[in-house]
């Protein structure tokens, strides 16, 4: 565009300084990064490396499988691989992959620089990493869980279950919290980080998607976590929550586990499928047919998934009325599954198909997972379902579904995507061979076992007698494995080895038309200026943007501050609101999320002191991130982003990605907090008299704890206002009264069932009524430690009255505190007293 | 009746009217059956009193659901354009929003039914 040597000069400064601010650390420092692309593509690769590990323990399994009376490996060893490759597939591989995917992929699709949070991301990343890596490792001391990947009680609470349930247990649970982050991170990205123009009408049906999955994972996730937190009590502690003998039921982990269980089949599902909204019409040479639709698929798809969890326990005996409730919401979500099939089928129609190697894994994919749904709806019609109920039928279903909805959609990303690493391309020759070996390998190892499941093989078994029919259809499935694991081979070849010799290629060598593909692979800034998008398919509609944005043409084209920075627009129409700031490399998310890890992998071990020193750590660890990290008063108020337009810097309230995040998490957490109170009504409605004739905690503990919760969080909405009317003192006394009666709160929460003799130990209810009190007593612990980090704020200078963005974020985090306290002693308080 | 419908709501949030009336529908049929089988005494009535209330909150929850039809179809300009809204334009997002609400009314309508359907058939606390 210029001509004057001045102006190139000035760009070529501009962009220099850019490079700068973004570059990464060298050395070991390397290994600090926060920056979204570093973080997605070891996301991802730790991702399939656990993929590889939990795929040769199925092999494994094959191999003992392979003939019948084998005696290859011991039952035990063969338990523990069943339940790890399970455990590993799901939470190590199928939902981290898309995390990692989304991390990588979705600032240059929406245009932004970074995602709003990266230091939360990286520590995502370390959460899991040393989770993954902590669950995994538990195999090669005999240690690993045994009972099944969905951990049945009185099994997996059983002696028998050894450590390895503990391992389960505290080792997923930590790595749940990345999930949470993840999606904290995905939500707050989608709504508020979008190139200005990308109103909700053009959003890539990607960010579409990872928005109705990341809100899936808000819901889904806490009631396993809630779960964990009662399992785990009863393992150490022995509280009965789950032993009949003392009131509890082991069915309460089934509802938990599956509440959570089945969206997560979507959660993973959803992501795979968003590929292919992005790869077919590429391929197709077209914009997608039915847009619209696809936005219905998703999010009927995401909620519908929420009817289903009972389909997992059609055989425990509920009453015939509730089962057909699931079983009728299990069939009406096959609408919303297929009309995305069909929206496929339609948009291949309608262009003109170039079958290359990611359309070859995006078709065989979908073959396969219509082959799941298919057999999906034979079993959630509950008589089918008595009869297939726990046997290989069931295996066959549920990999027919998530090999073909996700493992194949993966694999089609992954040759799609990969000139967005580092510029070079996939083999085309050994990703059809892999291609056709996977999918024939697939149809052979899987297929036979419908047929075994319907002879009766049962699931789980480590060996089985001759001459039952089962001989030649596990021989076949078998060999079927080793040939899906040559496929899966040649692709680690080709990414590992093949790649060294490949030249860099072009940058876009689908000619695909969405925004990510004009991300340049060398350079760490995710754009090099955010442009203004008109289109949903802006590289095929707005011809000279690519150019116009590597030219530093669009807005924020500079880091003049020395600042890394990107641009948070509104929610429907993506109007640039203001810029954010965003957090640079920092040892603090390796150091929060190894102090982290320590108090898991502590627990898991009993040592209490170890775990206390490393809870310390992490809280420690939080705040100095916090304190140095977030809400800094800019150095002037406004930035000139170019094109004329100038936003200010800082944000506060319901404008602030710090507000929206804490929003999200508290909605997380609330579902928790939901889960355990669903537990103590899910007691009551089983027995006649759910206290088993025990003392509760009364009404004066309660009802005094709940009063001064109240004035704890009026206290806090005082702090507030009196510090935005100006009135600093007032607030820093109002912060001050607020921590006292926090804390008053919490000793009389704890009152309640202290007085009043309740233990744990001896039956369900008091169990129950303590893990309500004990967790709206934490909650409040840390409400008390957020009002004490405000005051300190306050009296630092760095909350002041225009900057006030902490205190927004705590009154948020106590309307939440203050809902909790409402429920929990009014249902520990008054419920039983109504009867 | 246009007269009748609410003020219209620019948000992200009316998209997803129609599947949360769905979830509450479900919800409520499952808890009260649950409570109902596992507690025959507590809310004192009996099955056929159980159906009727299911059905009572089944046509409740399929008025929200037209209702919340309407206004999509309202936001959707009536039809007065066709798909795929993808002009840059605060008329089109509007459109789109529109549309897909109205797509995402009808699911939920017939997931409702569906839900609603075992009421129909079955007539006891069968184990």
């Amino acid at each position: 565009m210029s001509d004057t040597p001045d102006r190139d000069g000035a760009k070529a400064a501009e962009e220099a300084q850019l490079r700068a601010v973004w570059a990464n650390p060298t050395g070991w420092r390397y290994w600090t990064s926060v920056n979204n692309y570093q973080i997605g593509l070891w996301y991802g690769a730790t991702a399939f490396a656990f993929m590889l590990f939990a795929g040769l323990l199925g092999l494994l399994v094959r191999a003992q499988l392979a003939v019948p009376q084998n005696d290859l490996i011991s039952p035990e060893l063969y338990n523990q691989a069943f339940t790890l490759h399970g455990t590993v597939m799901m939470f190590l591989f199928a939902v981290p992959i898309f995390e990692a995917v989304a991390i990588f992929l979705l600032p240059p699709m929406l245009g932004a620089r970074e995602l709003p949070f990266p230091r939360l991301g990286a520590f995502g990343f370390w959460s899991f990493l040393i989770g993954g890596v902590f669950v995994c490792g538990s195999i090669f001391f005999g240690a690993a869980p045994n009972s099944g990947w969905f951990m049945y009680p009185p099994l997996a609470t059983s002696e028998q279950a050894g450590i390895g349930a503990d391992i389960w247990l505290l080792g997923l649970s930590f790595i749940e919290v990345a999930s949470l982050a993840a999606a904290v991170e995905l939500i707050v990205g989608i709504m508020k980080c979008r190139a200005p123009g990308m109103r909700v009408n053009l959003m890539p049906l990607f960010a579409w998607y990872l928005l109705i999955v990341a809100g899936m994972i808000l819901f889904a996730f806490p009631p396993l976590i809630a779960g964990d937190l009662l399992f785990e009590m009863q393992r150490m502690f022995d509280w009965p929550f789950f032993d009949p003998a003392r009131g509890g039921d082991p069915l309460l982990w089934q509802h938990l586990f599956w509440i959570f269980g089945h969206p997560e089949v979507y959660i993973i599902f959803l992501p795979a499928i968003a590929l292919l909204a992005m790869i077919i019409p590429t391929f197709a040479g077209r914009p997608i047919v039915g847009y619209s639709w696809i936005v219905l698929a998703a999010v009927g798809t995401g909620f519908l998934s929420f009817g289903l969890w009972v389909h997992h326990m059609f055989a425990t005996g509920l009453p015939q009325i509730s089962l057909a409730f699931f079983s009728a919401a299990s069939t009406a979500v096959a609408i919303p599954t297929g009309v995305q099939i069909f929206v496929f089928i339609a948009t291949m129609l309608a262009g003109r198909v170039i079958f290359s190697t990611p359309m070859l894994f995006a078709m065989g994919g979908i073959a396969i997972f219509v082959m799941g749904g298919l057999t999906g709806v034979m079993v959630a019609l509950v008589p089918f379902d008595w009869q297939a109920h726990d046997t290989y039928f069931i295996v066959a279903h549920l990999h027919y579904v998530l090999i073909g909805g996700m493992l194949f959609p993966v694999f089609a990303g992954l040759y799609y995507y990969y000139p967005l690493i580092d510029g070079k391309h996939m083999s085309d020759r050994v990703g059809r061979l892999a291609f056709w070996l996977m999918f024939t390998g697939f149809n052979i190892t899987f297929f036979p076992m419908h047929l075994a499941g319907l002879r009766g093989m049962p699931r789980r078994v480590h060996t089985y007698p001759a001459d039952i029919g089962w001989d030649w259809l596990n021989l076949i499935s078998t060999m079927g494995a080793i040939v899906l694991g040559i496929g899966m081979f040649a692709v680690v070849v080709d990414v590992t080895l093949h790649r060294r010799r490949q030249p860099k290629g072009e940058t876009n060598p689908w000619k695909a038309g969405t925004l990510e593909w004009i991300s340049e692979p060398e350079e760490n800034w995710g754009v090099r200026s955010i442009p203004r998008i008109e289109s949903r398919y802006p590289l095929w509609d707005q011809p000279n943007l690519a150019r116009e944005v590597r030219a530093g043409q669009w807005y924020l084209a500079d880091a003049g501050e020395g600042r890394r920075e990107t641009l948070v627009t509104s929610v429907l129409d993506a109007e640039p609101e203001h810029v954010l700031r965003v957090g640079g490399t920092s040892t603090v998310t390796v150091v929060s999320a190894a102090t982290l890890g320590t108090v898991f992998v502590a627990l898991t071990f009993k040592l209490w002191l170890v775990s206390l020193v490393a809870g310390v750590a992490f809280i420690t660890a939080v705040i100095w991130w916090l304190w140095t990290g977030t809400g800094e008063i800019p150095e002037k108020p406004e930035k000139d982003i170019g094109r004329g337009v100038s936003l200010p810097i800082y944000a506060s309230g319901v404008k602030s990605t710090g507000w929206w995040a804490m929003f999200i998490t508290m909605t997380g957490d609330g579902t928790a907090f939901a889960s355990l109170v669903f537990g103590y009504f899910f007691f009551w409605t089983i027995h006649d008299d759910f206290t088993g004739g025990l003392a509760g905690p009364g009404i004066l503990w309660p009802m005094t704890a709940l009063a001064l919760f109240a004035a704890a969080w009026a206290a806090t909405l005082g702090a507030r206002e009196a510090n935005r009317r100006g009135n600093v003192a007032s607030a820093r006394l109002l912060l001050i009264a607020a921590a006292l009666l926090s804390a008053a709160a919490c000793a009389a929460a704890l009152a309640g069932p202290w007085t009043a003799g309740m233990d744990p130990t001896s039956h369900v209810y008091p169990a129950i009524v303590w893990i309500l009190v004990i967790w709206a007593a934490v909650h409040g612990g840390v409400g008390v430690l957020m009002q004490l980090y405000c005051l300190a704020r306050s009296l630092a200078g760095r909350l002041t009255p225009t900057h006030d963005m902490e205190l927004h974020n705590v009154a948020l985090y106590w309307h939440f505190m203050a809902v909790t306290a409402l429920v929990t002693f009014g249902v520990v308080g008054l419920f039983p007293e109504a009867l | 009746m246009l007269r009748l419908l609410p003020k219209e709501v620019e948000s992200l949030w009316t998209l997803f009217t129609a599947p949360v009336v769905w979830a509450g529908h479900f919800l409520l049929c499952y808890v009260v059956a649950a409570i109902f089988c596992e507690k025959p005494d507590f809310l004192g009535f009996d099955f056929a009193n159980l159906r009727v209330a299911i059905g009572i909150l089944t046509l409740l929850s399929l008025s929200v659901i037209v209702v919340s039809a309407l206004l999509a179809w309202r936001q959707w300009g009536f039809g007065a354009g066709d798909p795929p809204h993808d002009d840059p334009t605060r008329r089109d997002r509007l459109h789109f929003q529109g549309y897909a609400t109205l797509l995402l009314s009808g699911l939920s309508f017939i997931a409702v039914i569906f839900t609603a359907l075992p009421a129909l058939f079955i007539d006891g606390c069968l184990r």
